[in-house]
């Protein structure tokens, strides 16, 4: 978190009831004693209130200091969980977060031609930015574990898969008119079989 | 117990002890960061590599891995050496190398090692990370980029301080060592921060830029700022103390020492009383011993003999109040007291005032009632070894507290209210924690001064004890009885019998009007002089100019405890002796010595010249100070429980503000400072 946009923090945070009825299921699966496991849940919690009524998904600090309260741990235990994972905004952005794979496999199939479209057709410049309409922050992740589907492109907590530059344009047109592409495979394949041939299991030897 | 071989020497230890452990017992030295013997194990610096022969992965960290019988352990081999050049080459990438400016420099693990075991040179070229910098108070000093990650200062806020305050926060190389609020830490203890930091990240701010650590000579002291008598070493250079630190004493404190005691020297200093003053026409004036010493011989001779009285403050040492006892009894007085606050004590038995369990007994104890006391406030050591009792997962340690709760303990209590009265009950059997003390095998009862002070005391007290021996506190081999005492001098002060027997005079009754006409004031600040007749003379014997010296009719000034040798009795009746690091200010003298030049004025003979015949003498008075240490005390086996009722009045704290309590440190701008901040951080906690 930089200081200077920690005048963008919120003073106060409260769990709403769509939160609030989540947050009881979470603790339902941890015994009391040791219910700080729920911080990472919690966290995910609050980053999705945050984007359900600002349509931005982020943490406020003050909302560590709720979390800390429910949890009964100190804030800074929090502070360290929520600035150690990168999934966790510490800052506003964008409506949709693109998150585009830049891990060796990602990289070998394309993933420089994503985020080329991405930067051509939001207008950012470098990770990290949001684009001026305030719709898109784009950011590079490290493996998503989908390699086998590679290139990805995460928007907020879906999987576009096998993308291309062309069909990024196509996803963020979409996502501009407000309209949500279906997330999978964008070649229409099943989860992550090969894309031409079987080469195991093929249908004759499964029939045996 | 496991035998390994370490280098060829064949040692053994215990089950479970770590490699590390075993390395130091065959008198080994293994270099470390990240280890700490008072700590939790983190093994994330690497310093402490090992070889064990034969293993399939021989390069072991040694603070983490656990002994298994037979290994071999090579300390000294050249896989160790490259190993630890290789991990002080990594710490240096990110070190800023700026020892000529640091602080640290001189006392700093990362240079001590980096010349023992590091490389001859750098080979890193390129840029280097920098981390801003982060406030935590008055206290400490932070230079981040210095900082090696080895967490120390967390598990230290963590588990000792318990007041988790600091943590590491993103990631790799952006880690970052930070406090959650930009605010001065909440802590009592945040001192000990700049003791465990091994690098220059955390120094003390008060002194900073003010010495080098090879320019001090050190002398063992014992701390006076409260009654746990915490071990510590007074550094000095030329005539000023420059820095204090705890001295390991693994019975009393440990590592650790309190801020109060840590830094409050530079109030050493400050408004101290270095020559005598006189007043005349209502006015004090600045004047000399001759004069001082024959004006307060005459007023002696003047006085009434039950018209005399004297009161000793909380820093003094127990030779100047034998002295003073000496001389006043001499004088054919026996108005004496050195309880400031008229606490109540039964003083039958040496085990009825002090705390019977010792410092060391906390780790057995399986329960404990706090009653009228807030141990973090009245010894911030005690209380972090309360913590660790606690803290320890293997047995259960509930904890009730009947009191004014202030703020957070650091463990986790049973608030039963402040209602003193709540002792009935107990001894009814009322309350549930009643069957947690009947179940524990080793019961304690902590009785504090908020309880002690009260009119009602002396039934506070009977109940207390006739409860600890109907739960079973007190047996042949546990006793878990104990008072809290708050003042340096109080135990001491009651060993020596300082206080009126009969129908002599007390303080309150002392500080009344028209009860005597000379008051002898050994270092007392903390009480109300408003009350006395205005012609009462009053004699001020102490080393600053604080409350009661404005009063005064004459100031013979004294020393403080860096200034002189003196005898201390903590709270547990331990007796330790500390040693004198500067000479007194100006025309000041030691205390005794001052009351034994009166007595010489006045052809009056106390038994002895020097500060050794002193202390056999008063072995010879009171045979517990005959050896040093502490001993199993007496109790008596049948007390009385009261008829009478305890006051349904709320119990109070004896601390309003933990860091201005004596004269010291309330001359200290840092413990001016301390309790600005502090205010600051408690108004923004309200308003949350
Ligand atoms: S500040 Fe000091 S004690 Fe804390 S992690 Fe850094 S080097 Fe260790
Ligand atoms: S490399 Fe992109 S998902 Fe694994
Ligand atoms: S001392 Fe063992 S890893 Fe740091």
């Amino acid at each position: 978190m930089s200081e200077n946009k920690m005048n963008i923090q919120p003073t106060d945070f409260t769990f709403d009831k769509e939160s609030e009825k989540q947050i009881a299921l979470v603790l339902a699966k941890y015994p009391k004693a040791r219910k700080a496991s729920a911080v990472i849940p919690l966290l995910y919690i609050v980053q999705d209130q945050m984007k359900r009524l600002t349509k931005s998904a982020w943490i406020p600090k003050i909302a560590m200091s709720v979390i800390a309260k429910r949890l009964e741990i100190a804030p800074i235990r929090v502070f360290e969980i929520a600035t150690f994972y990168t999934m966790f905004n510490l800052e506003p952005i964008g409506q949709y977060h693109l998150q585009v794979c830049g891990t060796t496999p990602c990289w070998l199939r394309g993933s420089d031609d994503i985020v080329a479209a991405c930067k051509k057709a939001t207008g950012i410049k470098e990770y990290g930015e949001t684009s001026k309409d305030g719709l898109f922050t784009l950011s590079e992740v490290e493996c998503l574990g989908a390699c086998a589907n590679a290139p990805i492109l995460q928007v907020d907590r879906d999987y576009y898969e096998d993308m291309d530059g062309q069909k990024t344009i196509e996803l963020i047109e979409a996502l501009k008119r407000g309209e949500k592409l279906t997330p999978g495979s964008a070649i229409n394949r099943k989860s992550s079989e090969p894309v031409s041939q079987k080469q195991s299991l093929p249908e004759n030897l499964r029939t045996k | 117990m496991v035998k390994v071989i370490v280098d060829g020497i064949p040692v053994d230890v215990p089950n479970g002890s770590s490699v590390l452990q075993a390395c130091e017992k065959a008198g080994k030295e293994i270099p470390r960061f990240c280890y700490h013997e008072k700590l939790s194990v983190a093994g994330n610096c690497r310093m402490c590599m090992v070889e064990v022969v034969g293993s399939r992965k021989p390069l072991v960290s040694s603070c983490t891995q656990p002994v298994m019988n037979g290994i071999e352990i090579r300390t000294d081999s050249e896989m160790v050496r490259a190993a630890r050049r290789s991990t002080i080459e990594l710490l240096l990438i990110n070190h800023p190398l700026d020892c000529p400016i640091c602080d640290q420099g001189g006392e700093c693990d990362l240079q001590d090692q980096t010349l023992g075991y590091g490389r001859d040179c750098s080979r890193f070229r390129d840029k280097k990370r920098a981390v801003t910098d982060k406030y935590l108070g008055p206290l400490v000093r932070t230079v981040m980029t210095r900082c090696i990650q080895c967490t120390r200062c967390v598990r230290f806020m963590n588990e000792i301080a318990g007041t988790a305050e600091l943590g590491g926060i993103y990631r790799g190389t952006n880690l970052e060592i930070t406090p959650y609020l930009e605010q001065a830490i909440y802590s009592e203890l945040s001192g000990n921060l700049i003791d465990v930091c091994p690098v220059g990240a955390l120094t003390a701010k008060p002194t900073a830029f003010r010495f080098r650590s090879w320019e001090l000579k050190n002398t063992d002291s014992i701390d006076v700022v409260d009654a746990l008598g915490t071990n510590i070493t007074l550094q000095v250079r030329g005539s000023e103390v420059l820095r204090i630190l705890p001295r390991r004493n693994d019975d009393v404190n440990e590592f650790w020492l309190s801020d109060k005691g840590r830094f409050s020297l530079d109030g050493l200093k400050r408004r101290r009383l270095d020559r005598p003053w006189i007043r005349q026409n209502g006015k004090l004036v600045e004047s000399n011993w001759d004069d001082a010493l024959q004006f307060v011989v005459d007023k002696l001779k003047s006085s009434k003999k039950e018209r005399i009285g004297a009161i000793a403050g909380n820093l003094c040492d127990v030779e100047s109040m034998f002295a003073l006892k000496n001389l006043i009894n001499k004088l054919g007085s026996d108005n004496l007291d050195c309880r400031q606050d008229s606490a109540y004590y039964d003083t039958s038995y040496r085990g009825h005032y002090v705390f019977n369990s010792t410092l060391n007994g906390i780790d057995e104890a399986d329960a404990l009632l706090i009653i009228g006391s807030f141990p973090r406030q009245e010894s911030p050591v005690l209380n972090a070894r309360i913590r660790k009792r606690w803290l320890s997962l293997t047995e259960q340690f509930p904890i009730a507290f009947i009191g004014e709760f202030l703020d957070n303990l650091t463990y986790k209590v049973d608030n039963l209210g402040d209602d003193p009265t709540l002792i009935h009950d107990l001894l009814q059997n009322k309350l549930l924690f009643n069957e947690t003390l009947n179940n524990a095998k080793k019961p304690m009862i902590i009785l504090g001064h908020g309880a002690l002070i009260r009119n009602d005391a002396k039934i506070i007290f009977e109940k207390t004890l006739a409860l600890a021996q109907k739960i079973g506190a007190i047996s042949d081999d546990w006793n878990g009885f104990n008072i809290l005492h708050h003042a340096a001098s109080r135990v001491g002060g009651l060993d020596i019998e300082f206080y009126p027997k009969n129908k002599s005079l007390d303080t309150i009754s002392m500080l009344e009007k028209g009860n005597i006409d000379l008051l002898w004031l050994l270092d007392a600040d903390e009480i109300d002089l408003t009350q006395l007749s205005a012609d009462c003379f009053v004699i001020y014997q102490g080393h600053h100019g604080d409350r009661s010296a404005e009063r005064a009719d004459i100031i013979l000034p004294g020393a403080t405890y860096t200034e002189k040798s003196g005898t201390y009795v903590n709270t547990e009746g331990r007796i330790q002796r500390s040693f004198r690091a500067v000479f007194p200010p100006g025309d000041a003298k030691e205390d005794w010595q001052i009351i034994s030049l009166i007595a010489q004025s006045m052809n009056i003979e106390l038994p002895y010249t020097n500060i050794y015949e002193l202390r056999g003498c008063l072995a010879k008075t009171y045979p517990v100070f005959k050896s040093m240490g502490v001993d199993k005390n007496k109790m008596c086996s049948s007390i009385k429980n009261s008829e009478k009722n305890i006051k349904k009045q709320p119990l109070r704290s004896i601390i309003s503000d933990y860091f201005l309590t004596n004269s010291i440190s309330r001359a200290s701008l840092t413990m001016q400072e301390c309790s600005k901040a502090r205010h600051a951080n408690l108004t923004t906690k309200a308003a949350e």
